[in-house]
């Protein structure tokens, strides 16, 4: 029974920079990743897929295929019919929203190039392989629609029985919500005596590339049909599988094992999935299915693919006084899990920190024959903090005022919280003055101002730039009835319970469902601090439906301050739960009983007894209160009151070469206030690794289409994934402000650096030859496209967009990439 | 079929293989050394890298006939005796790792990279790690793990 005065050497868990539980496995190649698991007997899929974006399939032969050497079956959607269950949305964003039945298997049309229209079992992958080679599809090509805004012409049909490609129109209303005024006469009125600013911005398609391909391995010989995944979502899983093929809930395990990275790619109940799962059961053998990553990028989900049209108002002296955001979204060639519901929660964000006394949200979404997106790291927030951080530095522009300066005058101030923001949404805490402040002399903003300066009047070739953002998210996805609210299928609560062990040890369930965040540490910290055990006695179960029962996964930068705060509420259950045993065994009164640091001590006196002797002698349960159930194990369900708020300030120098259109990244600097940190350690590489993201949309990503609708990017070769040798090293530090709205204080870090770092780093290149007359280069900002850029305004040519030429020849029609190029 | 033998992580093996198997599915699926990942069909990920006669390879880009007779050492073979090698001790101690699938190849790399290079630069560390790709990261932690493991710096700690 050791005081806690007596070891000196007991430090709180939280906040301290713990090397990680997970790594040990991890680093010596001792991993349980999906496609590692083998299984008697088990056999294999491969995947026949459609080569065109759009057509009738006229004939399917599988004749060869089925007689080749191990294979075992070859089914089109006529062979399995109903049992092949269907694909869910989870989010109608609208009443009437319009979205095509999504089949894992379609049996009649092909809507994009990449969907499967037959699935080959044979006894090894490769003989599956090989056999799918020998499918042999007829198809009848119909006219695809590729260019999103065309497809909102509606002169081609994606899906003609929809009659339309246009499938819901979200708007939101400052004037109408009783949040702000009417943005129209506040961009009237600044018509006339103030400033307008209007700009469209293109935001590409982005694939996520998580570093695992997705795999699935379902066995349907227990009781229980258990489907191991490579998902970040278990629990959704499981029950859309129930949902849609008729099988029990209660009949499925869902377990995602070691998950390799998802960034929202995995964040989806997929075509592959849904056939393993059909398969497996009528074959009543064990069958695995593991992606190439060719098939990975062409058949899973894509991110962003939006056009933006941004109108802001503001008056001469820079007081911003509306802003009206009119979005075309692409959806793809159906309406995925979230689907549409991506860019709306892009609505709540437009109007950032700043205080707009009028906003206006449309967001129309549309189909095209592509690929289907969904979220992808950030989900409708980096789209939204893009469109603003640039529209602000515009306007700084324009009235010959320093970006920050600007910036300032319109956010709110630090002694204004809580504010209710024209969106509707009550930011809780924030300090962007002290955020901004910090960035500001780390960057060592002046001096970067002054050598531009030098640079320009010198008229160097290499001309430097400097991008800002100040951005804020909204993330801890989500309170249920603001859910609701916005017609999502579910709610957004976590579940987590702590099981106390007889030895000591203790067992912490969360229905969070990691893949790299590092859960097994960051939730081992939080419960040693709360129950004064120690960090290695704690061990955290989670990703199987049997083990974790309940629970609403990993995404949107909820994990910890959702599911950490449901773990919170178990354990003060345990130490609830614990008080009467304490006092019974220690002959007090409760009332007398205090714990502190895993220790119940009676007040005034120095006996007590550590929790987890307490939780030995509720295991032998020879004594214990009357009338008590003989166990301190708890549960705890938390739905979030509120989102949170993180902020931070992000500041990026980029040299540009005005001759080749090259840019070079000199620093960067962020500063972001996540609230209170529990590992620093891990929030580093949250960081580090959103902000490479967001960076790659700047400069690198870009998923491209051919006029025939086949992605080109569709291979490591052409889809450019950063390199260690393409990007640098950070400068990142923090500034705390608190979250008041969950017991930690904390706020989610998992998206902030690719929310924060697109604008800074786009804007730091349209700042380096703005003097050149450019004030927009579309994304990705290659050498190309910023060459152009330089020479289009160099020459008087056409405005600045039209010259941010894409890789093609922009008279070629349907070309996603040129998109607006000549517009 | 074509009769192999080769010395993997210590141990002699021996098997017959399809002319076309890979390494990287040899390994995997008939030694069991699934440590060893694959992350791309193009070679330009690097999940699979291991060592090969004493240099790193792309083990998806070596047929496992052609690794007849050679010596070679995955991510499970690193460690000896139960002790950590020192770029993967330098990994988890930078945080040099996150959801851990482009791990093995990436410290398979990291290794033969100070092995030819013992005290590489920043900018040499950057280069030297071009060929294989994380997603979670943003390479600045590997970047640091390897520094630390080259005895360079601290690490990153706070």
């Amino acid at each position: 029974m050791t005081q806690l005065e007596d070891r000196p050497d007991v430090q709180p868990e939280i906040g301290r920079d713990r090397r990680r539980k997970e790594d040990q496995r991890l680093i010596t190649g001792r991993t349980r990743w999906t496609d590692n698991i083998t299984l008697p007997g088990m056999l294999h899929l491969a995947m026949v897929r459609s080569p065109f974006a759009h057509a009738k399939i006229t004939s399917i032969d599988t004749e060869q295929a089925k007689a080749s050497t191990n294979v075992v079956g070859v089914y089109t959607a006529a062979d399995l019919g109903e049992s092949q269950g269907v694909l869910i949305n989870a989010w109608a964003i609208t009443e009437d929203q319009k979205a095509p039945t999504h089949l894992p298997m379609p049996g009649d049309r092909v809507t994009f190039a990449g969907e499967i229209v037959a699935v080959v079992v044979a006894r090894t992958q490769r003989e599956a392989r090989d056999a799918a080679e020998l499918v042999d599809v007829e198809y009848e090509e119909l006219p695809a629609v590729l260019d999103l805004k065309k497809a909102a012409a509606d002169e081609v049909l994606a899906h003609p029985e929809l009659g339309t490609n246009k499938s819901a129109f979200w708007k939101f209303d400052s004037e109408e919500a009783g949040t702000g005024g009417n943005v129209d006469a506040a961009i009237e009125k600044a018509r006339t005596d103030g400033v307008v600013i209007e700009r469209e911005y293109r935001q590409q398609r982005l694939i996520p590339a998580f570093m695992e391909p997705r795999s699935t391995v379902v066995d349907p010989t227990g009781e229980q049909i258990t489907m191991w995944s490579a998902t970040q979502i278990p629990h959704i899983l499981r029950f859309a599988l129930a949902a849609t093929t008729g099988v029990p809930e209660s009949k499925i395990r869902v377990i995602a094992p070691d998950v390799g990275g998802g960034f929202g790619g995995k964040l989806q109940t997929t075509p592959e999935e849904w056939l393993t799962f059909c398969l497996a059961n009528k074959l009543g053998k064990s069958i695995k299915y593991t992606e190439t990553r060719s098939e990975s990028l062409v058949a899973a989900h894509h991110g962003r693919d939006q056009w933006q049209k941004l109108t802001l108002s503001a008056e001469k002296d820079g007081t911003v006084t509306g802003l009206k955001v009119e979005l075309l979204a692409d959806l793809g060639s159906y309406v995925s899990l979230v689907g549409g519901g991506v860019p709306v929660l892009g609505a709540f964000m437009f109007n950032a920190i700043y205080k707009f006394p009028a906003y206006q949200f449309n967001c129309q979404t549309v189909f095209t024959n592509k690929t289907w997106t969904d979220a992808y790291r950030g989900a409708g927030r980096p789209e939204a903090t893009y469109g603003i951080e640039r529209m602000m530095s515009e306007l700084a522009a324009e009235l010959d005022m320093d970006p920050i300066e600007l910036r300032e005058k319109n956010w709110i101030k630090h002694e204004e919280f809580p504010f209710t923001t024209v969106a509707g949404l009550e930011y809780d805490t924030g300090n962007y003055e002290a955020a901004t402040a910090k960035a500001l002399e780390m960057f060592g903003y002046d001096e970067l101002r002054a050598e531009q300066k030098q640079r320009r009047d010198a008229g160097d070739r290499v001309q430097l730039g400097i991008g800002i953002s100040t951005f804020t998210e909204m993330c801890g996805l989500a309170p249920s009835r603001v859910l609701g609210q916005l017609n999502y299928g579910a709610g957004g609560w976590e579940h987590a319970s702590v099981r106390m062990l007889a030895t000591g040890k203790v067992e912490v369930v969360t229905g969070a469902s990691a893949h790299g965040q590092g859960h097994e540490t960051a939730f081992s910290q939080i419960v040693a601090d709360r129950l004064g055990v120690a960090f290695e006695d704690v061990e955290v179960l989670h990703g199987d439906t049997q083990i974790a029962h309940k629970g609403l996964d990993t995404y949107g930068s909820r994990s910890l301050v959702v599911g950490g705060e449901a773990l919170v509420k178990a354990t003060d259950k345990v130490i609830e739960k614990a008080k009467p045993v304490a006092a019974h065994l220690l002959e007090a009164s409760v009332d007398d009983i205090e714990f502190s640091a895993g220790r119940f001590s009676v007040k005034g006196t120095d006996q007590g007894l550590a929790i987890g002797e307490i939780a030995a002698a509720v295991f032998a349960a020879h004594n214990y209160p009357e009338g008590m159930e003989p166990s301190l194990d708890s549960e705890a369900t938390y739905d979030p009151v509120n989102f949170n708020y993180p902020h931070g300030t992000h500041l990026c120098a980029m040299e540009v070469d005005t001759e080749t259109g090259a840019v070079k990244m000199r620093k960067y600097v962020c500063v972001d206030d996540i609230g209170n940190v529990i590992n620093p350690l891990i929030v580093s590489g949250q960081v580090h690794g959103g902000l490479v993201q967001g960076i790659a949309q700047a400069l690198w990503e870009e998923a491209v289409y051919d006029e025939a609708g086949t992605l080109v990017s569709g291979s490591f070769v052409d889809y450019l994934l950063p390199t260690s040798a393409d990007t640098i090293s950070f400068d990142i530090e923090h500034t705390t402000t608190p979250s008041i709205t969950n017991t930690l204080g904390t706020k989610g870090v998992g998206e902030a650096g690719t929310i924060a770092s697109t604008p800074a780093v786009v804007g730091s290149i349209v700042d380096a030859v703005r003097h050149l007359g450019v004030n927009d280069i579309q994304m990705p900002c290659t050498p190309e496209r910023v060459w152009k850029a330089i020479q289009g305004a160099g020459d008087g040519g056409p405005a600045t967009e039209g010259a941010a030429m894409p890789h093609f020849d922009p008279d070629e029609p349907g070309t996603d990439s040129t998109e607006g190029a000549g517009a | 079929m074509t009769k192999i033998t080769m010395m993997v992580d210590g141990a002699k093996v021996a098997d017959d293989v399809e002319p076309r198997t890979l390494l990287v599915q040899y390994l995997r699926e008939q030694l069991g050394k699934t440590g060893t990942v694959v992350g791309c069909d193009t070679s330009n990920c690097g999940a699979c890298t291991v060592h090969m006669n004493g240099t790193s390879v792309k083990s998806c880009n070596v047929l496992a006939v052609q690794a007849d007779g050679a010596e070679v050492t995955t991510i499970e073979g690193l460690a000896k005796d139960g002790e950590l090698h020192p770029v993967q001790e330098a990994f988890r101690d930078c945080h040099g790792l996150q959801c851990g699938y482009c791990t093995p190849g990436m410290i398979m790399q990291s290794v033969a990279l100070l092995q030819e290079n013992p005290k590489p630069s920043e900018s040499e560390i950057r280069e030297g790690l071009e060929g294989n790709l994380c997603r979670c990261t943003g390479y600045h932690n590997i970047v640091k793990a390897v520094q630390q493991a080259a005895g360079q710096s601290e690490g990153v700690n706070a």
